[in-house]
């Protein structure tokens, strides 16, 4: 691997240990009309970890993400991000507070080539402002000359060099998963949002895409948040797992202690709920 | 094989972001530009100068001014008559309120007037989109039409209603009023389509079209990965207006003379330069004026072969040109929804390929 970063966390230095908390969640719900999708839970994220959310179906995964980046603004609750606490905001905000993700449901631009989907993960790194651009050469060109560099290490770092011009929307799936996660690190994010970035993926697939969080994880130091559904992938890869059913946290701590949560295997074997 | 890219390799990232990265290709547009600058001024005639080359290139630059808009940033707008009009207007307002401005300064106000209008008329198109943001701005369309008939100050107060472009120059040399020659009118049209065609190309390959593109492929997903929706579709609601309030002032000030707003400037109008981005090219420079140059083009041929050549009525002919019009807005809505510009990249991998097929 030969892809550097200015510094673990990237762009959004920060003055965080390994260890200290990045991300701190306090009492969040959120609820749909009457459908209740989170129900008080608290968590935090470790600066350099990986950080498994798990949970069956229509658990709050997503939504919990979602509320993470701004996307959805819980009823209650606190987000507490690099020690501050947040105040609602937008999504691009928290995007520039080095907050990046992919989706479950690939969100590439589609009409853009592979190249121009990473670049725009650098959007919130790049500074000049329309009348540089409009002239071009001279500081616009060098920025983009500069952030160019920086996109074809990650380009490298992903081994999608052959692809680079290919508009995204023709990609085979497991290449279009591979992009989104370029362009969410294109950002060089403090906190890697990956939704399912495993799903449908086969197995050889998954590996390569196993290798390359982990790669970002280690040599990075980037802090990743994981929602998964391959029990064994989960298992492996991450340091601590939360388990999330029916929008409540029934479980929380190292993949062991959580395969030995009485709670979490009723869950997955589809125990019924007496409340 | 003449047309290739083979040997023609890119040693750096500055190389591979040129504009024209293969070289015949760079020849070919530049000897297009020198022809278009010290050629046609020779054998410019009245005729050629009216009924093509001025309308073609103030369309051009409409163009341009609406593919920014629509085909970059993906917010629909019917409103380029109006806006249009808001142009001429301004040009108007500029020339008669300061007769020493000289007309380069003139026509870039104007643009900057409209640009200010236009990020006031795509403040909803933070709230709405799509179908209803279309709407929106054909309501924009009809108020501003309305506006510059109801109001006799947009007007100075004509007994006619119409405006009318006094005598201005250019080092010397008029290129309003009634004695401008066609070479001079062609020329300050051309330097501007020119200038400012490279300026679209500049703004759109960079981070800020880029800002565009992802509003348009995804809003969501932009908004989260960093893009202020609010910045990326105000910036393109001004600069697109930039362009057309450009247009309309020359379509006023150097083409036509003098114009009535509902004649010049109806929703006819948005609706030509909606096709012309359609069929050149959705997000594509190229496209617009390929867009341009077919929309002002066809008609002019069908005109001289239908009633020309094969001597059929006057309103037949344009009957068959509106038929044949919609047929190809069709036609490329359905099989080819990026235009002629696709077209003709797709010609250029197959010309690459040739004579082998695969
Ligand atoms: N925008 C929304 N509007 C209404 N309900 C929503 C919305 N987003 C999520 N929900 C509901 O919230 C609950 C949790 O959904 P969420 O997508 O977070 O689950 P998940 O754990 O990611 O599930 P999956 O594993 O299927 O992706 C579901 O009942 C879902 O229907
Ligand atoms: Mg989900």
């Amino acid at each position: 691997m030969n892809m550097h970063y200015s510094s673990a966390g990237g762009a959004h230095r920060d003055n965080l240990a390994k260890g200290e908390t990045l991300l701190q969640v306090d009492n969040i719900s959120l609820s749909f009309g009457g459908v209740k999708a989170i129900q008080d839970v608290s968590f935090d994220i470790k600066k350099g970890e990986i950080r498994a959310i798990i949970g069956p179906n229509g658990a709050g995964k997503t939504s919990m993400l979602n509320v993470i980046n701004g996307f959805y603004h819980p009823q209650e609750g606190t987000i507490t991000f690099r020690g501050k606490e947040r105040r609602r905001m937008r999504p691009h905000v928290a995007a520039q507070q080095g907050i990046s993700r992919t989706f479950q449901n690939i969100a590439l631009f589609k009409g853009m080539s592979v190249l121009d989907n990473i670049m725009t993960g650098r959007m919130t790194l790049q500074k000049r402002n329309m009348l540089w651009h409009a002239l071009w050469h001279g500081p616009a060109q060098m920025e983009e000359l500069e952030h160019r560099a920086a996109v074809e290490k990650i380009i490298d770092f992903l081994e999608i060099e052959a692809i680079r011009k290919t508009p995204s929307g023709r990609l085979p799936y497991g290449l279009q998963k591979r992009v989104e996660l370029g362009r969410a690190l294109a950002a060089e994010p403090a906190l890697l949002l990956l939704d399912e970035p495993m799903a449908g993926m086969n197995l050889e697939e998954k590996e390569d895409m196993s290798r390359f969080i982990l790669d970002v994880n280690h040599q990075f130091g980037t802090t990743i948040a994981l929602i998964e559904h391959d029990m064994g992938v989960v298992m492996d890869l991450s340091d601590r797992v939360m388990v999330l059913d029916y929008g409540r946290k029934i479980g929380d701590g190292t993949p062991d202690d959580v395969r030995k949560n009485r709670d979490v295997i009723d869950a997955y074997l589809g125990v019924s709920h007496d409340d | 094989m003449f047309y290739r890219e083979a040997g023609d390799f890119k040693t750096s990232y500055a190389a591979d972001q040129q504009t024209f990265p293969i070289k015949s290709e760079r020849w070919l547009f530049w000897a297009f530009i020198a022809i278009a600058f010290l050629v046609v001024p020779f054998f410019i005639n009245d005729y050629w100068n009216k009924a093509v080359l001025m309308p073609l290139l103030i369309y051009a630059m409409a163009a341009l001014g609406l593919n920014i808009l629509t085909g970059y940033c993906g917010q629909v707008s019917l409103g380029t008559g109006g806006f249009m009009a808001v142009g001429a207007y301004a040009c108007y307002k500029l020339m008669t309120a300061f007769p020493g401005m000289d007309m380069f300064s003139v026509v870039i106000l104007s643009g900057f007037i409209t640009a200010g209008v236009g990020l006031l008329f795509g403040i909803p198109s933070l709230r709405i989109k799509g179908f209803y943001l279309a709407v929106a701005t054909l309501a924009a369309q009809f108020f501003l039409v309305w506006m510059f008939n109801k109001f006799a100050w947009f007007y100075n107060y004509s007994a006619s209603g119409q405006i009318t472009a006094p005598e201005r120059t250019v080092f010397g040399i008029a290129v309003t009023g009634p004695s401008t020659t066609p070479w001079a009118t062609y020329l300050f049209a051309l330097t501007f389509v020119f200038v400012f065609g490279w300026v679209a190309r500049n703004l759109t390959r960079g981070r800020l079209g880029r800002s565009w593109m992802a509003i348009r492929d995804m809003d969501i997903a932009a908004e989260i990965i960093g893009v202020s929706p609010l910045r990326a579709k105000l910036s393109a609601f001004g600069v697109s207006s930039f362009y057309i309030g450009m247009a309309g002032a020359m379509f006023f000030a150097n083409y036509l003379g003098a114009i009535e707003v509902t004649e010049a400037f109806g929703i006819e109008k948005s609706f030509l330069v909606l096709f012309m981005v359609i069929i050149g090219g959705l997000g594509s420079i190229l496209g617009s004026f390929l867009g341009a140059v077919f929309l002002v083009l066809l008609p002019v041929l069908l005109k001289n072969i239908m009633v020309g050549y094969l001597g059929w009525a006057t309103d037949l002919a344009a009957h068959v040109q509106i038929m044949l019009i919609g047929g190809l807005i069709v036609f490329f809505l359905i099989a080819e929804p990026h235009g002629l510009a696709q077209l003709w990249r797709v010609t250029k991998e197959k010309l690459r390929l040739w004579p082998f097929p695969y």
